[in-house]
Formats: C-alpha cells, sequence, structure tokens
C-alpha cells in the first residue's frame, strides 16, 4: 500500500521582496533579483518548489581590505585592489548579487566621507550589472552619514542597505523609504528581537517587500546552531502566519566563517595542529560548509566571500532545487 | 495512539522495585511516554501489559547499535523534527569507506588513519566513529583478507558493504564472534538470505529500495523474520532527493509512530566525479537533516574537521549550552607584564574572544568570570557579570600571582562598570575594551 506523505499545509507564507531596478522602472540594473515568496521548509518539493531559489552574494570592500585571509587575497589576486574590478571579477563569476561592504576609514587611514562613498557605488553601477548590497562600516554615527548620501545619490536603483539594527534603524529606513532602496534588519540572535526590529520598521511605514532580515548567525564551531536555530524558528513563525517574521532571510557566512582561527591561519609554521588538515581546503570547507547549513535552515540571501564557495554554493542551491523523482 | 505516562503507568506492575534503574514505576512510565527508554528494562511487567505497550513504548526511531570487540556506536532515538524542539540526541556516525581491491598495507594505513584522528575542539576530542568496508572484488575470501587487515590497524565498529550473503559471511567469519557490524545491505533480491544472515550473527541490517514505499514493505518483511535492528538506506540520487527522504522518513516516524520506517537513516556521500568538499556538503545536509549513519569516502582532515565540529553543533542540547570552565586562561604563553582580558563562560564568548586574542598574536591573560553560561550583555543585564563577580574571579584564580602589571581589560559592553571594578579591585588598573571580540586585535596592538 503506498504511503501517505506527511504534508505540512501552513497558512503563512515568506515576503517576496526584490532587489535592483532595470531601466525600466527607474534604476540602472541589467536584471532584477527576488528572493522569498516559499510557502513551507526549505527545498521540500514534495509539498511545494520555492518560487525563487536561495541567492548566492558576494561581499567585496570599497578598497584592498589588509585584515583579510590571505586565502582570499589570492584568490581575488589583483582585482581586489579596486573596488570596480573586484566587483566586475564577481560578475564574471555568475554571481547576480553583490555585497559592498564599506570600511571606516580609507587605505590612508583617513575617516570615510560621503563623497567617496558614492563615487563608488557610483562607479560600480556603472561598470557592472549586478543589484547592489551596501552594508556601513557598522558604526552608527558613520553607517548613517554615508548611507544617506549613497541612498539619495541612488534613487531608483533598489540597494538593500545596511545594517539596520536597534540603534540606528530610522534614519536608514526614512531614507531607504524616500529614495526606493530595501534595508537589512540585523539583529542578535534572538527570535523575539528580529520580530521587535521588523514591528518597528514597519510602524515606520516601511513596505514589507521592502524588509529583508539578517537574524545574526555564526560559523561552524562558533556558535551555528544557534543563528541555525533562530532562523528555522522564525521561518516556521513565518509559514505560521507571524507577519512580522516573514521578511526574507540574509546572513552572512562568509564574514563569519573568515573571521575564524581555522580560515586565516595555516601553512607549516603557523602552530595549527595537523589534524586541521591543507588550509586552503579547510577556509573554503569552513565558508561553505558555513553556507551549505544555513541554506538548509532557510536562508533566501547567502553573503560569501572565496571564488570556490561561490562555485559550491551555487552547485547545492542548482541541486536541491531540482526536483527529485520520489517514486 | 500514544499512552500518557500515566496510562503506561497503570500496565507496570506498580511495585517500584527500581530494577529498571528509576527509582519508582511512575518515573519509568514518564519515561516510557517520553519514549526514552526501552520497556525491557522492566523484567516483571506482565505479557498482556506488554503487548499493550510495545506500541506506546518502543521509541518512533529504533535505537541500533554496531559493536566492535571495545566500542559501540548507536544511532536512533531520535523524538524531534527540530532541534529547537527538544534536541537531537545521537549525533550521526561518521564512517570511513574502504574497499576490498586496495593493497593490504593501503587499507591497514587508512583504517590506522581512521583509528589515531582526533581533533581538539571545545576542550573534546572529535573522532570518527568507524569503518565502511566494501566488497568490490565479490570474492569472499578477498573481503575477509581485508576485514582482517583493517582490524589489525583500526578497532571501530565496522559496516560490511555487499549484496552477496556470502561475502559478507565470509566478512563476519573474519571477525570475533562478539562483533555486530552493520550489514549493508539488504534489497529486494537478497533480503531473505541477509534476514537470516543478520538473525543468526544477531547483527544489524541496512536495508535498500527503490522507492520509500517498497523500502517500508521490505522492512516489514525482515521484520517478520525476526531482524528488528534495521537501518534505513533510502538510496537518494541527488541532494533534494535525499531531503526529502529524509524528512519524509522522520516525519513519519515522529508524527504518525509509523514504524515500518522508525529505524535510523544511512547515508553514503560519495561516487564517481565526487570529490571531499562535495562530499562534505553532502554530509553536512545529512547532519542537519536526519542521517543517523553517514559513509565518506574521502578522510580527508580539512572537511572531516568542520564535519565532526558542524555535527557537535547541530546535536548540542539547546537547552544546555556548552559552556566553558571559568578560570585564567594563558594565551600565546603571557607573561608577568601580559595584561588581563575579562571575560563570561557563555561558550561563543569564550570563543570569539578566545580566538581573537590567539589570532592577534600578542600575549594575554584571559579572566573567564563564571556567568552561568550567558554572554557578557545578557550576564550583565541579569546581574550575573558585576564588579563583586570578577573581583571575586580574580582572588579565586590568584591572577596577581601571575601578573606584576596589574591590568584589567573589561569588555566595551560594560565600561559602565569600571567605577565599582576599581572599588573592588584595589590596585588594578582599569582599562575598557572594545564591545565586539573582533576589534581585540586592534585593541591590543594600539591601545595596550
Amino acid at each position: 500500500m503506498p504511503i501517505e506523505f506527511p504534508k505540512d499545509k501552513f497558512p503563512g507564507s515568506v515576503r517576496t521582496v526584490t532587489l535592483g531596478a532595470t531601466a525600466a522602472s527607474g534604476g540602472s540594473r541589467a536584471f532584477t533579483v527576488t528572493v522569498g515568496g516559499e510557502k513551507n521548509l526549505p527545498f521540500l518539493h514534495f509539498e511545494s518548489t520555492p518560487p525563487h531559489p536561495a541567492v548566492l552574494a558576494v561581499e567585496i570592500k570599497d578598497s584592498r581590505p589588509g585584515d583579510w585571509s590571505p586565502m582570499l587575497m589570492a584568490a581575488w589576486g589583483e582585482a581586489a585592489n579596486d573596488p570596480v574590478s573586484w566587483a566586475k571579477a564577481v560578475e564574471a563569476l555568475g554571481v547576480r548579487l553583490l555585497v559592498l561592504a564599506l570600511s571606516p576609514v580609507d587605505e590612508a587611514g583617513k575617516p570615510a566621507t560621503p563623497a567617496k562613498a558614492v563615487q563608488t557605488v557610483k562607479s560600480i553601477l556603472a561598470a557592472t550589472g549586478m543589484p547592489l548590497v551596501v552594508f556601513g562600516p557598522g558604526q552608527a554615527d558613520l553607517d548613517n552619514e554615508l548611507l544617506v548620501a549613497i541612498s539619495e545619490a541612488s534613487k531608483g536603483e533598489r540597494l538593500a542597505l545596511g545594517i539596520c539594527e536597534d540603534s540606528n534603524y530610522r534614519t536608514i529606513v526614512a531614507t531607504a523609504m524616500a529614495n526606493g532602496h530595501v534595508v537589512c534588519a540585523r539583529t542578535p540572535m534572538d527570535v523575539n528581537l528580529s520580530k521587535q526590529l521588523n514591528i518597528l520598521i514597519s510602524d515606520m511605514g516601511m513596505g514589507s517587500d521592502s524588509i529583508l532580515m539578517d537574524p545574526s548567525t555564526a560559523a561552524v564551531g562558533y556558535g551555528i546552531e544557534y543563528g541555525y536555530s533562530v532562523m528555522e524558528r522564525l521561518r516556521l513563525a513565518a509559514l505560521q502566519g507571524d507577519a512580522m517574521t516573514q521578511a526574507p532571510i540574509i546572513v552572512t557566512p562568509g564574514f563569519e566563517a573568515w573571521k575564524t582561527k581555522e580560515a586565516k591561519v595555516g601553512g607549516p609554521e603557523s602552530g595549527v595542529p595537523a589534524a586541521w588538515g591543507d588550509w586552503a581546503g579547510r577556509a573554503v570547507a569552513w565558508e561553505t560548509l558555513t553556507a551549505v547549513s544555513l541554506l538548509e535552515a532557510g536562508a533566501d540571501i547567502l553573503v560569501v566571500r572565496h571564488p570556490e564557495t561561490v562555485r559550491r554554493v551555487q552547485q547545492t542551491i542548482d541541486a536541491l532545487m531540482t526536483v527529485p523523482s520520489l517514486v | 495512539m500514544p499512552l500518557s505516562g500515566i496510562q503506561i503507568y497503570k500496565l507496570l506492575p506498580m511495585t517500584n522495585c527500581k530494577e529498571c534503574g528509576f527509582p519508582t514505576c511512575l518515573a519509568f512510565a514518564m519515561k516510557l511516554a517520553a519514549k526514552q527508554v526501552e520497556l525491557a528494562a522492566c523484567p516483571y511487567v506482565s505479557e498482556t501489559s506488554k503487548a499493550q505497550l510495545a506500541e506506546s513504548a518502543a521509541p518512533p526511531v529504533r535505537l541500533v547499535t554496531l559493536k566492535s570487540t571495545s566500542q559501540e556506536f548507536a544511532t536512533g532515538n531520535e523524538v524531534v523534527l527540530f532541534r529547537h524542539e527538544k534536541t537531537f540526541y545521537r549525533r550521526p556516525g561518521l564512517f570511513i569507506r574502504l574497499r576490498d581491491d586496495e593493497p593490504v598495507e593501503q587499507l591497514k594505513a587508512k583504517a590506522a588513519q581512521a583509528e589515531k584522528y582526533a581533533v581538539a575542539y571545545v576542550g573534546m576530542d572529535l573522532k570518527v566513529d568507524g569503518l565502511a568496508l566494501e566488497s568490490v572484488s565479490g570474492n569472499p575470501a578477498a573481503f575477509a583478507a581485508a576485514v582482517k587487515a583493517v582490524r589489525e590497524t583500526c578497532q571501530r565498529p565496522l559496516v560490511l558493504v555487499s549484496q552477496d550473503p556470502a561475502v559478507l559471511a565470509s566478512g563476519l567469519d573474519a571477525l570475533d564472534a562478539n562483533e555486530r557490524p552493520l550489514l549493508c545491505g539488504a534489497n529486494a533480491s537478497n533480503w531473505e538470505a541477509l534476514a537470516n544472515l543478520a538473525k543468526a550473527r544477531k547483527s544489524p541490517l541496512a536495508v535498500s529500495a527503490a522507492n520509500l514505499d517498497a523500502l517500508a514493505e521490505l522492512t516489514e518483511k525482515i521484520k517478520g523474520k525476526g531482524v528488528e535492528d534495521l537501518v534505513l538506506n533510502p538510496n537518494g540520487k541527488s541532494p533534494s532527493e535525499a531531503l526529502a527522504h529524509n524528512t519524509l522518513i522522520r516525519r513519519l516516524a515522529i508524527k504518525k509512530n509509523f514504524r515500518a520506517l522508525g529505524f535510523p537513516i544511512l547515508a553514503f556521500t560519495g561516487g564517481e566525479k565526487v570529490d571531499a568538499l562535495d562530499e562534505a556538503i553532502a554530509a553536512a545536509q545529512g547532519i542537519t537533516k536526519y542521517a543517523g549513519i553517514i559513509i565518506i569516502d574521502h578522510f580527508q582532515p580539512e572537511v572531516i574537521y568542520p564535519l565532526l565540529v558542524l555535527r557537535q553543533n547541530i546535536y548540542t542540547d539547546p537547552q544546555k549550552p556548552i559552556q566553558v570552565n571559568p578560570g585564567l586562561y594563558d594565551i600565546n604563553s603571557p607573561g608577568p607584564e601580559s595584561p588581563v582580558l575579562v571575560t563570561t563562560n557563555f561558550s561563543i564568548t569564550y570563543f570569539s574572544v578566545a580566538n581573537e586574542v590567539e589570532g592577534s598574536g600578542a600575549k594575554a591573560w584571559l579572566l573567564v568570570v563564571d556567568a552561568e553560561g550567558m554572554s557578557v550583555l545578557t550576564a550583565w543585564a541579569a546581574g550575573k557579570f558585576d564588579a563583586e563577580r570578577i573581583g571575586k574571579s580574580l582572588k579565586t584564580f590568584k591572577v596577581d600571582e601571575k601578573v606584576t602589571r596589574k591590568r584589567l581589560v573589561l569588555p566595551g559592553h560594560v565600561a559602565v562598570l569600571s567605577g565599582e571594578v576599581e572599588e573592588t579591585c584595589p590596585g588594578w588598573e582599569i582599562r575598557v575594551g572594545p564591545r565586539e571580540a573582533v576589534d581585540i586585535p586592534a585593541f591590543m596592538k594600539n591601545v595596550l
């Protein structure tokens, strides 16, 4: 007798958010990227196929980073000397979403200025066709200063601006609303905090089609289980109909994995245990396995750093999006 | 319908004899209701009660144990679909696949590598669980020779892989009679012979079939032959198929109490044109999504290490976050002039801070205060991380015997405590560090 498959039927679904705008809709992007819309838990095709695959985004900096792992710098080579050539190298991999992470100071150690940040964004937009996510340096005042200028100068491009936190969301949300952008709302690994920030942002009048949420995560070995479970709980709450948990989820496995010792340190002089294995392989594995685990937990956008991770995780997304035969 | 603890209690002898290992029949009944013990632990339960309880008492995912002469690996007994609902109990086994057509010396060397491999993580030594030896030759004598070879250098539990009962019997004969390797495996055509073999040798049996319907039919037939310790090999051809199989099997077991698929799940991650990282990706999916035994071809430390750690993380009890022991930790061989950095004993906090200090190359002492396993901000808000506790830790761990230059660095998030700490810890120079661990290297370099 055939088994009756136990299927979940949820009343709610994840909101759909589109990043980037083409010329037809007031921007200059070659294409747009849409995420969200899931009606069930990740990749369970026997219930329903996700309307949009999870999207890989690659993070670049506005100047050649001095504190990134040598493995990453070797992978990007000279392209990373300049944000425009770096962005082009990312696009050449077939990546469909770019994340520009701004630094608090420039290469010469001078504080970042709105004019310079705007110029960087403008030149990346001019040189590439990918929709763009811009993260501020992570210092509330400076973030506001830079992101407002970028938001205004890129009106209509439908950037995603981040990072909105409890302390600084007002300014970023206001400028995103005024200029047609999306915001990334980040909270520290707690379902209720995620909900609360979404409520605060929604209360300002931001549409649910313009909010991404980053519930924070951590790399394998550094607390991934907390982020993993928060993501699963948020997704279940969203599907059960809680509107304030229905934003698509953006996570940063690249940032998390590449600050671990496992990714940053290696080689014969480093003194790391032999049981850690080959450095290059380990570093990419750390980022890839962090990303894949978060994908299984419901990530809609995964921000990574290494070209090989891009290849592996994209392959995994493609494979998971393939409808299997269960008969 | 599963019975409640009270309903089960009424079917037990109610003598409180304690022989089951629990203080009262009621306590045992509650454990039965939670499907955390087996009814067999009660020696006095009546046959009538047994029959009534059998359905309710068995765990939804059967516990299956593989044994060598010295070690055991057990999988199963899971009770939830999501770790936040309770916890995942038994970490999926990582078994390394070897083949009987490899030269004997190579087999010995690979088995020895698996035996010796251990990697330190959060104060634990993480290891692989065993070997899966596959008959490629189809020759019983060659298989027996390979079994003997790996047993020379590795004592972990085994999975014997062949569809041929004669080959498996030969492999079993090469092992100590007390071993209980997993026989892998039975299918629609050989199941009878393999069921007989598994029964005779009291060994668990892996079962595969074309789809879940056929798999359920086959496990029922094999159970009819008296073999209960089964492992399911749903044999997914792609990641999305494996995810669907594993999810359906676990849902049927947990939500529907569907006995025919109430067994641990086996996954092979290797294959042609599959490299170490591809395998690791498949294994990571297995770890997050319900696999009980994962059989890996590539034994490469750079992927085994993150997999062992991921497995540890996903199978950590969410109700009991791992804490580190409070104490004074030395990082990069500090001396009497090195600064003392303060943090809490929440595992993530500790490892973020320790990792950053270590990565910076700077010498430092790390004073880990008992904040009941909470992060800096949470602990401070809950009153578990204050001047008093910091002062007490300084004394308990005799920090002043280690340093001559008394510099204490507080986390930036609790800068507000610095005045109080100054009063509580006379003679110490109090500094305020960065709020986030990631900024520690710059702080150590530029400020200290």
